[in-house]
């Protein structure tokens, strides 16, 4: 009982969270309405944070929540406006996490004592190039696989993400640390990716990576959701819904079903990359297991809870579940098993009595373009 | 040679479990046109189910195999009742989701599950389903070598060969049951056309429950002789090796019950020659067999996605 109460009182530190959650729920049609929710989020957790209101853990926590939406959000862009079942996004995740921590571990090789005008863009091109490793991937991988439909293409790309974590079981690399030459690598995975380079302003070195994962998190979520919905309300998005649709129809309506499959399934796994490169960064460490089936099952989870197809859908479906874990998650102590009997018994309930999810064919007013109701991307 | 056939020996006792789970695999989609991912797990809950029937009845190796296939039977039933009957109407993409679904329910379940009993003989034990659980296999079967060729380096375990022997009689017996009997008659029918099958007076949604029920009685099986053979069992042992016997029912053509067994046999054969030709990994040669399977998997169906004796579905317009 106490465990529980531990757990609700847990939970109130996530009021940052609950704030943009409402924000992002108010009916406001306004082109600035983005601008304030985003904002809002940037000024108020630091600033709860500085007045002690909330805990180190929960902005760190905050962050989580931001770039698993953002793995969702990509997975949302694949599997729910394409119609293309993928179940291996957690392996496109981790080759932009190895790209970008290779890079900023032993190329740029950041750290504590880098000097700041090279710190940050360093990471940020390590970001990019992550993103691009894992499109790159992506492209590789759609290119044969997506003459495939339903669930043969499901399991292919299962494979796909299962192979990854295979091989970069065998990928070591040497570190020269002073005089000794370590191995890194390998099974055990790379435990010290530098954290994101922040601002050197003084008193706050404990606190300042996870503000600086906080700020990065965010600012690329909402890049990303800019792009993702203003790709899903072009022609290019009605293409993809069509597809979904029905793909025969589409092909014969002129749509060039090649380009825009390889072409959702190349950007999903580039947002999916920059992603896994903010996770890698976030956690310091990656670990092949981090691209396996569990991992994508988790984002697959959030998509389908939120309602497949609505970029709404997941964000909130994202932040929902990771703040009800963690409440879970003090509640359960050791027994983490059960969070995910819970998620997967919903994931049947949805499945049953509420296919479209959470929030699905609706999208938040200010994702909607001008003169539209709020039903939804085509 | 003498080490390629053991060697042999090896991947055909891998490959009769590959084969008994895809057995499951093939006869579900034949009938439903569905992947049902949660199969794997019940391959998982049969080899519980073995482990407390051979603890807690103190059974041998008769009521263990009796008492998985039953349990797995009875747990294939409800999920097609529960769930995937409700589903059927909807898009194939729900149900798929559905299992996923199920499967992380059930190994998770099994995960989380802790507590005390006691045994046949007496014993107070207790069961976690976090950590690797040791199967009583000694009680079930006594193990022995047997010289397979006189003179020569060769052997078979009497394990192995019981695993050969059960899984080729429960095939056998598969076989005489689609093949022989007005039950086979209705289940092949029912993969042809259901809407007829229907018109006949025969129940679809019968003969479907009793597809998934003996589909996962095999599975069960089949999680007892790996069991046998591969005495630590656990909670996630059912993700991996259902996925494999998928790949293998896929390589033999998904539908197809000859196929299913062959693809069964081939992929435990691959398996084993390729851990044994191929460097090993710093930890144990799982991974890269693991690997060695999706490549597999993907070769097949960009080549041949019909499989060996599948045929080519052509979409109508």
């Amino acid at each position: 009982m106490s465990a529980l109460l531990n757990g609700l009182r847990g939970l109130w530190q996530f009021w940052p969270i609950a704030i943009a959650l409402g924000l992002m729920l108010a009916p406001v049609r306004s082109r600035k309405w983005p601008w304030v929710i985003v904002g809002s989020t940037l000024v108020l957790t630091p600033l709860a944070l500085s007045l002690g209101w909330i805990t180190l853990y929960a902005a760190r926590m905050e962050a989580l929540i931001f770039i698993t939406a953002i793995l969702a959000v990509s997975l949302n862009l694949i599997n729910g406006l394409t119609g293309l079942f993928s179940i291996g996004h957690a392996g496109f995740a981790i080759v932009g996490g190895y790209a970008a921590g290779i890079l900023t571990t032993f190329v740029f090789q950041l750290g504590p004592e880098t000097r700041l005008p090279l710190a940050i863009p360093a990471f940020v091109v390590s970001l990019l190039l992550g993103g691009l490793a894992a499109a790159a991937f992506g492209f590789l991988v759609g290119l044969p696989t997506l003459r495939l439909r339903g669930d043969y293409l499901a399991i292919a790309t299962l494979g796909f993400g299962e192979i990854i974590c295979v091989v970069l079981r065998f990928i070591t690399f040497r570190r020269p640390v002073g005089e000794q030459v370590f191995e890194v690598g390998g099974p055990r995975g790379i435990q010290d990716i530098p954290a994101m380079p922040g601002l050197p302003i003084p008193g706050t070195e404990v606190a300042m990576p996870v503000l600086a994962s906080f700020v990065y998190s965010l600012v690329a979520l909402a890049l990303i959701v800019w792009a993702i919905r203003n790709l899903s309300f072009s022609s290019h998005g009605r293409a993809c819904a069509a597809i979904r649709e029905d793909e025969v129809a589409a092909e014969i309506l002129g749509v060039d079903t090649v380009f825009y499959k390889v072409g959702a399934f190349t950007i999903g796994a580039f947002f999916a990359g920059v992603g896994g490169a903010l996770l890698a960064h976030w956690s310091n460490m990656l670990h092949p297991s981090m691209g396996g089936f569990v991992r994508s099952i988790e984002y697959l989870i959030i998509v389908y809870i939120g309602g497949v197809g609505s970029i709404s859908g997941s964000l909130l479906a994202a932040a929902l579940l990771l703040i009800c874990g963690e409440t879970l998650k003090d509640v359960l102590r050791d027994r983490d098993a059960w969070r995910m009997v819970l998620y997967g018994g919903i994931l049947i309930a949805v499945m049953l009595w509420r296919p479209r999810g959470l929030y699905g064919d609706r999208e938040f007013p200010w994702l909607m373009p001008r003169g539209r109701s709020t039903d939804g991307p085509a | 040679m003498d080490l390629i056939l053991n060697q042999f020996i090896n991947g055909l006792q891998r490959g009769s479990i590959y084969a008994l789970i895809a057995l499951g695999y093939t006869m579900v989609y034949g009938v439903l046109r569905l992947i049902n991912f949660a199969h794997g797990e019940v391959f998982m809950i049969g080899a519980f189910a073995a482990y407390f029937a051979a603890l807690m009845a103190g059974g041998g190796l008769v009521v263990a195999l009796v008492a998985a296939m039953c349990a797995c039977g009875v747990l294939g039933l409800l999920m097609e009742v529960g769930v995937y009957r409700p589903l059927r109407s909807r898009p194939r993409l729900t149900a798929l989701i559905a299992a996923i679904g199920l499967s992380i329910l059930l190994s998770n379940l099994v995960q989380a599950l802790q507590f005390d009993f006691r045994s046949a003989s007496g014993e107070e034990m207790h069961f976690s389903g976090a950590s690797y659980t040791p199967f009583p296999a000694d009680l079930l079967a006594a193990n022995a070598h047997y010289r397979l060729v006189p003179g020569r380096e060769v052997y078979v375990t009497r394990i192995q060969g019981l695993n050969l022997g059960v899984s080729v009689a429960l095939m056998a017996g598969l076989w005489l049951l689609v093949r022989r009997t007005a039950l086979g008659r209705a289940m092949r029918a029912c993969a042809d056309n259901q809407e007829s099958l229907s018109l006949m007076g025969v129940s679809v949604n019968r003969v479907i429950a009793v597809t998934f029920g003996i589909g996962a009685a095999l599975a069960g099986a089949a999680g007892v002789l790996s069991a046998l053979t591969y005495p630590r069992i656990d909670a996630t042992m059912g993700l991996m090796a259902g996925l494999k016997a998928f790949v293998a029912a896929v390589l033999g053509g998904i539908g197809s019950i000859p196929g299913a067994v062959a693809g069964g046999f081939i992929m435990g054969l691959a398996e084993v020659a390729a851990a044994g030709a191929l460097p090993s990994s710093p930890v144990d040669y799982t991974p890269l067999a693991d690997g060695v399977a999706f490549a597999l998997l993907i070769l097949v169906l960009l080549v041949r996605p019909q499989g060996i004796f599948g045929e080519a579905e052509s979409q109508k317009v």
